[in-house]
Protein backbone atom coordinates (compact mmCIF):
# COMPACT_ATOMS: atom_id res chain seq x y z
CA UNK A 1 0.00 0.00 0.00
CA UNK A 2 1.98 2.98 -1.13
CA UNK A 3 -0.64 5.64 -0.52
CA UNK A 4 -1.46 4.72 3.06
CA UNK A 5 -1.29 8.08 4.77
CA UNK A 6 1.24 7.80 7.56
CA UNK A 7 0.42 11.45 8.12
CA UNK A 8 -3.20 11.87 7.08
CA UNK A 9 -3.84 15.47 6.06
CA UNK A 10 -7.47 15.07 6.85
CA UNK A 11 -7.68 14.19 10.51
CA UNK A 12 -10.53 12.38 12.18
CA UNK A 13 -12.69 14.70 14.28
CA UNK A 14 -13.07 13.88 17.93
CA UNK A 15 -10.25 11.38 17.65
CA UNK A 16 -9.09 9.91 20.92
CA UNK A 17 -12.14 10.85 22.92
CA UNK A 18 -14.95 8.37 22.76
CA UNK A 19 -18.19 10.27 23.32
CA UNK A 20 -21.55 8.88 22.32
CA UNK A 21 -22.31 9.52 18.68
CA UNK A 22 -25.17 11.91 19.49
CA UNK A 23 -22.87 14.14 21.49
CA UNK A 24 -20.34 14.27 18.70
CA UNK A 25 -23.05 15.44 16.36
CA UNK A 26 -24.01 18.16 18.78
CA UNK A 27 -20.47 19.25 19.30
CA UNK A 28 -19.86 19.67 15.58
CA UNK A 29 -23.33 21.00 14.79
CA UNK A 30 -24.06 24.16 12.89
CA UNK A 31 -21.32 26.13 11.18
CA UNK A 32 -18.74 23.65 12.32
CA UNK A 33 -20.10 21.10 9.85
CA UNK A 34 -18.62 23.15 7.01
CA UNK A 35 -15.13 22.15 8.17
CA UNK A 36 -15.91 18.42 7.94
CA UNK A 37 -15.57 16.21 4.89
CA UNK A 38 -17.09 12.77 4.37
CA UNK A 39 -15.55 10.17 2.09
CA UNK A 40 -18.18 9.53 -0.60
CA UNK A 41 -16.97 5.93 -0.95
CA UNK A 42 -16.98 4.72 2.65
CA UNK A 43 -18.72 7.49 4.67
CA UNK A 44 -15.72 8.15 6.94
CA UNK A 45 -15.74 11.70 8.31
CA UNK A 46 -12.65 13.87 8.65
CA UNK A 47 -11.87 17.44 9.54
CA UNK A 48 -10.87 18.88 6.18
CA UNK A 49 -7.39 20.36 6.09
CA UNK A 50 -6.41 21.92 2.78
CA UNK A 51 -3.31 19.99 1.67
CA UNK A 52 -0.31 21.76 0.20
CA UNK A 53 -0.32 22.03 -3.61
CA UNK A 54 0.54 18.68 -5.22
CA UNK A 55 -0.12 16.89 -1.91
CA UNK A 56 -3.28 14.87 -1.48
CA UNK A 57 -5.69 14.10 1.32
CA UNK A 58 -6.42 10.38 1.22
CA UNK A 59 -9.16 8.53 3.07
CA UNK A 60 -7.46 6.54 5.83
CA UNK A 61 -10.05 3.79 5.52
CA UNK A 62 -10.60 3.14 1.80
CA UNK A 63 -7.54 5.01 0.41
CA UNK A 64 -9.53 7.02 -2.13
CA UNK A 65 -8.24 10.53 -2.82
CA UNK A 66 -10.48 13.14 -1.20
CA UNK A 67 -8.68 16.42 -1.92
CA UNK A 68 -5.93 16.89 -4.52
CA UNK A 69 -5.43 20.53 -5.36
CA UNK A 70 -2.95 21.50 -8.09
CA UNK A 71 -1.44 24.88 -8.76
CA UNK A 72 -3.20 26.54 -11.67
CA UNK A 73 -5.50 23.55 -12.02
CA UNK A 74 -8.28 25.88 -13.20
CA UNK A 75 -6.25 27.33 -16.08
CA UNK A 76 -5.04 23.89 -17.13
CA UNK A 77 -8.53 22.41 -17.05
CA UNK A 78 -9.84 25.31 -19.16
CA UNK A 79 -7.06 24.78 -21.69
CA UNK A 80 -7.78 21.05 -21.85
CA UNK A 81 -11.54 21.61 -22.21
CA UNK A 82 -10.97 24.06 -25.08
CA UNK A 83 -8.66 21.58 -26.77
CA UNK A 84 -11.22 18.78 -26.36
CA UNK A 85 -13.94 20.88 -28.01
CA UNK A 86 -11.70 21.82 -30.93
CA UNK A 87 -10.30 18.29 -31.40
CA UNK A 88 -13.65 16.51 -31.29
CA UNK A 89 -15.21 19.15 -33.54
CA UNK A 90 -12.49 18.72 -36.15
CA UNK A 91 -12.24 14.94 -35.82
CA UNK A 92 -15.98 14.55 -36.15
CA UNK A 93 -16.21 16.13 -39.56
CA UNK A 94 -12.92 15.41 -41.31
CA UNK A 95 -12.01 11.95 -42.68
CA UNK A 96 -10.36 9.97 -40.05
CA UNK A 97 -9.44 6.62 -41.51
CA UNK A 98 -9.20 5.46 -45.10
CA UNK A 99 -8.98 1.91 -46.45
CA UNK A 100 -7.99 0.56 -49.84
CA UNK A 101 -8.36 -2.95 -51.23
CA UNK A 102 -8.77 -4.35 -54.71
CA UNK A 103 -8.76 -0.90 -56.30
CA UNK A 104 -11.65 0.33 -54.17
CA UNK A 105 -11.26 2.85 -51.36
CA UNK A 106 -13.39 4.33 -48.65
CA UNK A 107 -12.91 6.93 -45.90
CA UNK A 108 -14.95 7.67 -42.80
CA UNK A 109 -15.24 10.41 -40.19
CA UNK A 110 -15.85 9.83 -36.51
CA UNK A 111 -19.51 10.72 -36.91
CA UNK A 112 -19.68 8.37 -39.88
CA UNK A 113 -18.48 5.55 -37.63
CA UNK A 114 -21.24 6.26 -35.14
CA UNK A 115 -23.86 6.41 -37.86
CA UNK A 116 -22.72 3.09 -39.36
CA UNK A 117 -25.39 1.46 -37.18
CA UNK A 118 -28.13 3.56 -38.78
CA UNK A 119 -27.92 1.37 -41.92
CA UNK A 120 -30.23 -1.08 -40.14
CA UNK A 121 -33.51 0.28 -38.72
CA UNK A 122 -33.16 -2.04 -35.73
CA UNK A 123 -29.83 -0.44 -34.81
CA UNK A 124 -30.96 3.21 -35.19
CA UNK A 125 -31.07 3.72 -31.40
CA UNK A 126 -27.57 2.33 -31.13
CA UNK A 127 -26.34 4.80 -33.77
CA UNK A 128 -27.69 7.70 -31.71
CA UNK A 129 -26.29 6.29 -28.48
CA UNK A 130 -22.81 5.82 -29.98
CA UNK A 131 -22.84 9.33 -31.48
CA UNK A 132 -23.77 10.67 -28.02
CA UNK A 133 -21.09 8.67 -26.20
CA UNK A 134 -18.18 9.57 -28.48
CA UNK A 135 -19.10 13.08 -29.71
CA UNK A 136 -21.92 14.93 -27.96
CA UNK A 137 -21.36 13.97 -24.33
CA UNK A 138 -17.59 14.68 -24.34
CA UNK A 139 -18.17 18.06 -26.02
CA UNK A 140 -21.04 18.96 -23.69
CA UNK A 141 -18.92 18.02 -20.69
CA UNK A 142 -16.01 20.17 -21.86
CA UNK A 143 -18.39 23.12 -22.46
CA UNK A 144 -19.90 22.74 -18.97
CA UNK A 145 -16.42 22.70 -17.43
CA UNK A 146 -15.53 25.88 -19.34
CA UNK A 147 -18.75 27.52 -18.15
CA UNK A 148 -18.14 26.59 -14.51
CA UNK A 149 -14.40 27.17 -14.23
CA UNK A 150 -13.86 30.34 -16.28
CA UNK A 151 -15.47 32.72 -13.72
CA UNK A 152 -13.69 30.94 -10.85
CA UNK A 153 -10.28 31.32 -12.51
CA UNK A 154 -10.99 35.00 -13.26
CA UNK A 155 -11.97 35.55 -9.60
CA UNK A 156 -15.49 36.49 -10.60
CA UNK A 157 -18.62 35.30 -8.81
CA UNK A 158 -19.80 31.87 -10.06
CA UNK A 159 -21.80 31.81 -13.30
CA UNK A 160 -25.59 31.47 -13.10
CA UNK A 161 -26.61 27.87 -12.44
CA UNK A 162 -22.93 26.95 -12.15
CA UNK A 163 -23.74 24.34 -9.51
CA UNK A 164 -26.32 22.63 -11.72
CA UNK A 165 -23.86 22.78 -14.62
CA UNK A 166 -21.07 21.15 -12.63
CA UNK A 167 -23.48 18.57 -11.25
CA UNK A 168 -24.48 17.64 -14.81
CA UNK A 169 -20.85 17.52 -15.90
CA UNK A 170 -20.08 15.12 -13.03
CA UNK A 171 -23.10 12.94 -13.83
CA UNK A 172 -21.97 12.69 -17.46
CA UNK A 173 -18.42 11.64 -16.58
CA UNK A 174 -18.85 7.86 -17.00
CA UNK A 175 -20.74 8.39 -20.27
CA UNK A 176 -18.04 10.44 -21.96
CA UNK A 177 -16.26 7.77 -24.00
CA UNK A 178 -14.11 9.55 -26.57
CA UNK A 179 -10.96 7.92 -25.21
CA UNK A 180 -12.56 4.46 -25.26
CA UNK A 181 -13.41 5.05 -28.91
CA UNK A 182 -9.81 6.05 -29.61
CA UNK A 183 -8.57 2.73 -28.24
CA UNK A 184 -11.32 1.01 -30.24
CA UNK A 185 -9.73 2.49 -33.38
CA UNK A 186 -6.46 0.77 -32.59
CA UNK A 187 -8.24 -2.56 -32.15
CA UNK A 188 -10.20 -2.12 -35.39
CA UNK A 189 -6.97 -1.37 -37.27
CA UNK A 190 -5.42 -4.61 -36.07
CA UNK A 191 -8.49 -6.49 -37.27
CA UNK A 192 -8.48 -5.09 -40.80
CA UNK A 193 -4.76 -4.84 -41.37
CA UNK A 194 -4.70 -8.11 -43.32
CA UNK A 195 -7.93 -7.30 -45.16
CA UNK A 196 -7.06 -3.90 -46.60
CA UNK A 197 -4.51 -1.10 -46.72
CA UNK A 198 -5.22 1.54 -44.03
CA UNK A 199 -4.38 5.24 -44.18
CA UNK A 200 -4.59 7.60 -41.20
CA UNK A 201 -6.26 10.98 -41.59
CA UNK A 202 -5.40 13.99 -39.41
CA UNK A 203 -8.47 13.32 -37.30
CA UNK A 204 -6.98 9.99 -36.24
CA UNK A 205 -4.02 11.76 -34.64
CA UNK A 206 -6.41 14.29 -33.11
CA UNK A 207 -8.30 11.51 -31.40
CA UNK A 208 -5.06 9.98 -30.17
CA UNK A 209 -4.14 13.34 -28.60
CA UNK A 210 -7.55 13.33 -26.98
CA UNK A 211 -6.76 10.20 -24.97
CA UNK A 212 -3.80 11.98 -23.37
CA UNK A 213 -5.82 15.17 -22.76
CA UNK A 214 -8.58 13.27 -21.00
CA UNK A 215 -6.06 11.57 -18.70
CA UNK A 216 -4.63 15.04 -17.91
CA UNK A 217 -8.14 16.33 -17.23
CA UNK A 218 -8.78 13.57 -14.70
CA UNK A 219 -5.49 14.24 -12.93
CA UNK A 220 -6.08 17.94 -12.43
CA UNK A 221 -9.77 17.85 -11.62
CA UNK A 222 -10.22 18.21 -7.84
CA UNK A 223 -13.95 18.07 -7.26
CA UNK A 224 -13.67 19.19 -3.67
CA UNK A 225 -11.83 22.36 -4.73
CA UNK A 226 -14.41 23.18 -7.40
CA UNK A 227 -17.35 22.71 -5.04
CA UNK A 228 -15.77 24.82 -2.32
CA UNK A 229 -15.05 27.63 -4.75
CA UNK A 230 -18.63 27.50 -6.00
CA UNK A 231 -19.81 27.87 -2.41
CA UNK A 232 -18.19 31.29 -1.96
CA UNK B 1 -18.54 0.09 18.18
CA UNK B 2 -16.16 1.25 15.52
CA UNK B 3 -14.07 -1.51 14.02
CA UNK B 4 -11.36 0.56 12.38
CA UNK B 5 -10.31 2.61 15.38
CA UNK B 6 -10.79 6.34 15.22
CA UNK B 7 -12.57 6.60 11.89
CA UNK B 8 -16.27 7.35 12.31
CA UNK B 9 -18.90 7.25 9.63
CA UNK B 10 -21.18 10.19 9.01
CA UNK B 11 -24.15 8.05 9.92
CA UNK B 12 -22.64 7.08 13.28
CA UNK B 13 -22.14 10.76 14.02
CA UNK B 14 -25.76 11.64 13.34
CA UNK B 15 -24.85 13.25 10.03
CA UNK B 16 -25.69 12.63 6.41
CA UNK B 17 -22.95 13.00 3.79
CA UNK B 18 -23.25 14.34 0.26
CA UNK B 19 -21.64 11.81 -2.06
CA UNK B 20 -21.19 14.39 -4.80
CA UNK B 21 -19.37 17.23 -2.98
CA UNK B 22 -18.40 15.51 0.35
CA UNK B 23 -20.15 18.13 2.54
CA UNK B 24 -21.89 16.77 5.67
CA UNK B 25 -25.25 17.90 7.05
CA UNK B 26 -27.34 17.01 10.12
CA UNK B 27 -29.20 13.72 9.63
CA UNK B 28 -32.57 14.27 7.99
CA UNK B 29 -31.42 17.13 5.73
CA UNK B 30 -33.10 16.56 2.37
CA UNK B 31 -30.74 18.14 -0.13
CA UNK B 32 -27.19 19.47 -0.10
CA UNK B 33 -27.10 23.26 0.06
CA UNK B 34 -23.64 23.30 -1.51
CA UNK B 35 -24.25 21.26 -4.67
CA UNK B 36 -27.98 20.54 -4.72
CA UNK B 37 -27.62 16.73 -4.56
CA UNK B 38 -30.44 14.85 -2.79
CA UNK B 39 -29.15 13.43 0.46
CA UNK B 40 -29.63 9.88 1.72
CA UNK B 41 -27.69 8.18 4.53
CA UNK B 42 -27.41 5.26 2.08
CA UNK B 43 -28.72 5.21 -1.49
CA UNK B 44 -32.35 4.08 -1.29
CA UNK B 45 -33.10 0.62 -2.73
CA UNK B 46 -29.43 0.38 -3.73
CA UNK B 47 -29.28 -3.41 -3.82
CA UNK B 48 -32.65 -3.77 -5.56
CA UNK B 49 -31.51 -1.43 -8.33
CA UNK B 50 -28.17 -3.26 -8.55
CA UNK B 51 -29.97 -6.58 -9.09
CA UNK B 52 -32.48 -5.10 -11.56
CA UNK B 53 -29.78 -3.67 -13.84
CA UNK B 54 -27.62 -6.75 -13.28
CA UNK B 55 -30.43 -9.02 -14.53
CA UNK B 56 -31.05 -6.86 -17.59
CA UNK B 57 -27.31 -6.89 -18.35
CA UNK B 58 -27.13 -10.67 -18.02
CA UNK B 59 -30.26 -11.25 -20.11
CA UNK B 60 -28.95 -9.00 -22.89
CA UNK B 61 -25.59 -10.76 -22.77
CA UNK B 62 -27.17 -14.01 -24.01
CA UNK B 63 -28.39 -12.77 -27.44
CA UNK B 64 -25.18 -10.72 -27.64
CA UNK B 65 -23.38 -14.05 -27.93
CA UNK B 66 -25.93 -15.92 -30.03
CA UNK B 67 -26.47 -13.40 -32.82
CA UNK B 68 -23.70 -12.25 -35.17
CA UNK B 69 -21.74 -9.18 -34.16
CA UNK B 70 -20.42 -8.60 -37.71
CA UNK B 71 -21.58 -9.63 -41.16
CA UNK B 72 -18.78 -9.76 -43.73
CA UNK B 73 -19.61 -9.99 -47.44
CA UNK B 74 -16.89 -10.65 -50.00
CA UNK B 75 -17.01 -11.54 -53.67
CA UNK B 76 -17.25 -15.22 -52.91
CA UNK B 77 -18.90 -15.52 -49.54
CA UNK B 78 -21.03 -14.06 -46.78
CA UNK B 79 -19.95 -14.69 -43.26
CA UNK B 80 -21.70 -14.02 -39.95
CA UNK B 81 -19.42 -13.78 -36.96
CA UNK B 82 -20.49 -14.07 -33.36
CA UNK B 83 -18.11 -12.81 -30.66
CA UNK B 84 -16.73 -16.25 -29.84
CA UNK B 85 -16.93 -17.40 -33.47
CA UNK B 86 -14.84 -14.40 -34.57
CA UNK B 87 -12.17 -15.18 -32.00
CA UNK B 88 -12.10 -18.86 -33.02
CA UNK B 89 -11.75 -17.79 -36.66
CA UNK B 90 -8.79 -15.56 -35.81
CA UNK B 91 -7.19 -18.31 -33.75
CA UNK B 92 -7.56 -20.74 -36.67
CA UNK B 93 -5.59 -18.29 -38.80
CA UNK B 94 -2.78 -18.59 -36.26
CA UNK B 95 -3.22 -15.26 -34.41
CA UNK B 96 -3.54 -16.86 -30.99
CA UNK B 97 -2.54 -13.65 -29.20
CA UNK B 98 -5.25 -11.52 -30.79
CA UNK B 99 -7.84 -14.24 -30.26
CA UNK B 100 -6.90 -14.39 -26.58
CA UNK B 101 -7.22 -10.59 -26.26
CA UNK B 102 -10.67 -10.64 -27.88
CA UNK B 103 -11.88 -13.50 -25.70
CA UNK B 104 -10.58 -11.75 -22.58
CA UNK B 105 -12.17 -8.40 -23.43
CA UNK B 106 -15.52 -9.66 -24.70
CA UNK B 107 -16.10 -12.83 -22.69
CA UNK B 108 -13.93 -13.09 -19.56
CA UNK B 109 -14.27 -9.45 -18.48
CA UNK B 110 -18.07 -9.22 -18.90
CA UNK B 111 -18.58 -12.49 -17.02
CA UNK B 112 -16.09 -11.37 -14.38
CA UNK B 113 -18.08 -8.14 -13.95
CA UNK B 114 -21.34 -10.04 -13.45
CA UNK B 115 -19.69 -12.26 -10.84
CA UNK B 116 -18.00 -9.32 -9.07
CA UNK B 117 -21.14 -7.18 -8.83
CA UNK B 118 -23.19 -10.17 -7.63
CA UNK B 119 -20.51 -11.02 -5.08
CA UNK B 120 -20.40 -7.45 -3.74
CA UNK B 121 -24.20 -7.25 -3.45
CA UNK B 122 -24.34 -10.65 -1.72
CA UNK B 123 -21.53 -9.65 0.65
CA UNK B 124 -23.60 -6.67 1.82
CA UNK B 125 -26.65 -8.83 2.40
CA UNK B 126 -24.95 -11.88 3.92
CA UNK B 127 -21.49 -10.78 5.09
CA UNK B 128 -18.18 -11.86 3.65
CA UNK B 129 -14.83 -13.29 4.61
CA UNK B 130 -13.09 -10.79 2.33
CA UNK B 131 -11.94 -7.57 3.99
CA UNK B 132 -13.91 -4.39 3.30
CA UNK B 133 -10.87 -2.69 1.78
CA UNK B 134 -10.43 -5.56 -0.68
CA UNK B 135 -14.11 -5.45 -1.65
CA UNK B 136 -13.88 -1.68 -2.11
CA UNK B 137 -10.92 -2.26 -4.45
CA UNK B 138 -12.91 -4.85 -6.37
CA UNK B 139 -15.77 -2.37 -6.71
CA UNK B 140 -13.41 0.30 -8.06
CA UNK B 141 -12.00 -2.10 -10.63
CA UNK B 142 -15.50 -3.02 -11.81
CA UNK B 143 -16.49 0.66 -12.03
CA UNK B 144 -13.31 1.51 -13.91
CA UNK B 145 -13.53 -1.35 -16.40
CA UNK B 146 -17.25 -0.89 -17.10
CA UNK B 147 -17.06 1.75 -19.79
CA UNK B 148 -14.09 0.12 -21.53
CA UNK B 149 -16.32 -2.80 -22.52
CA UNK B 150 -17.96 -0.48 -25.05
CA UNK B 151 -14.79 -0.98 -27.14
CA UNK B 152 -16.40 -3.99 -28.84
CA UNK B 153 -19.34 -1.88 -30.00
CA UNK B 154 -17.05 0.92 -31.20
CA UNK B 155 -14.90 -1.55 -33.14
CA UNK B 156 -18.02 -2.81 -34.93
CA UNK B 157 -18.94 0.83 -35.71
CA UNK B 158 -15.49 1.63 -37.12
CA UNK B 159 -15.27 -1.56 -39.16
CA UNK B 160 -18.70 -1.20 -40.71
CA UNK B 161 -18.23 2.48 -41.53
CA UNK B 162 -14.79 1.90 -42.99
CA UNK B 163 -14.95 -1.42 -44.79
CA UNK B 164 -17.47 -0.54 -47.51
CA UNK B 165 -15.48 -1.54 -50.57
CA UNK B 166 -18.31 -2.38 -52.92
CA UNK B 167 -18.10 -5.92 -54.25
CA UNK B 168 -14.61 -6.56 -52.87
CA UNK B 169 -15.51 -6.65 -49.20
CA UNK B 170 -18.08 -4.95 -47.01
CA UNK B 171 -18.80 -5.28 -43.32
CA UNK B 172 -22.08 -4.44 -41.64
CA UNK B 173 -23.11 -4.52 -37.99
CA UNK B 174 -25.08 -7.51 -36.71
CA UNK B 175 -27.92 -7.49 -34.18
CA UNK B 176 -25.60 -8.67 -31.40
CA UNK B 177 -24.00 -5.20 -31.31
CA UNK B 178 -27.23 -3.75 -29.93
CA UNK B 179 -27.58 -6.46 -27.26
CA UNK B 180 -23.92 -6.14 -26.33
CA UNK B 181 -24.28 -2.35 -25.89
CA UNK B 182 -27.41 -2.82 -23.76
CA UNK B 183 -25.55 -5.39 -21.66
CA UNK B 184 -22.56 -3.07 -21.11
CA UNK B 185 -24.74 -0.06 -20.25
CA UNK B 186 -26.95 -2.08 -17.88
CA UNK B 187 -23.86 -3.45 -16.13
CA UNK B 188 -22.49 0.10 -15.75
CA UNK B 189 -25.81 1.23 -14.25
CA UNK B 190 -25.80 -1.80 -11.97
CA UNK B 191 -22.35 -0.91 -10.65
CA UNK B 192 -23.32 2.77 -10.30
CA UNK B 193 -26.42 1.80 -8.30
CA UNK B 194 -24.24 0.06 -5.73
CA UNK B 195 -23.65 2.33 -2.73
CA UNK B 196 -20.12 1.35 -1.70
CA UNK B 197 -20.76 2.85 1.76
CA UNK B 198 -22.82 -0.29 2.44
CA UNK B 199 -19.58 -2.31 2.35
CA UNK B 200 -18.27 -0.31 5.28
CA UNK B 201 -21.38 -0.64 7.44
CA UNK B 202 -20.73 -4.32 8.05
CA UNK B 203 -17.95 -5.70 10.25
CA UNK B 204 -14.50 -6.32 8.86
CA UNK B 205 -13.63 -10.02 9.07
CA UNK B 206 -9.88 -9.92 8.71
CA UNK B 207 -7.66 -8.82 11.63
CA UNK B 208 -4.75 -8.36 9.23
CA UNK B 209 -6.50 -5.62 7.29
CA UNK B 210 -7.61 -3.98 10.54
CA UNK B 211 -4.04 -3.48 11.74
CA UNK B 212 -3.05 -2.17 8.33
CA UNK B 213 -5.80 0.44 8.34
CA UNK B 214 -5.40 1.64 11.90
ZN1 LIG C 1 -13.14 6.39 2.33
ZN1 LIG D 1 -23.25 18.28 -1.99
Amino acid sequence: MTDTPSDPRASAPGAGSGPASGRVANRVAGRDLASLIACPHCDAVYRAVQPAPRARAVCARCHKVLIAPHRQAGQRLIAVALAVVVLIGAATLTPFLRVEAGGMSNATSVLGAALAFSARPMLMALALAVAALIVFVPVLRALLILYVLTPIVLDRPPARHARAAFRLSEALRPWSMAEVFAIGCAVALVKISDLAQVEFGPAFWMFSALVILIVVQDTFMCRYSVWTSLEK
Amino acid sequence: MDVSGEVKSARDMGLVACTRCTRVWPAGTRSCARCGQRLHPRAPLSLQRVWAWWSLGLIAYVPANIYPMLETRTLVSTQDNTIVGGAVEIARHGSWGIAAVILTASVLIPIGKFLAVAGLALSVAHGSRVSRARRQQLYEVVEYIGRWSMIDVFVVAILSALVQLGAVVSISPGPASLFFAVSVIATMLSAQSFDSRLLWDGPDPSPASRSRLA
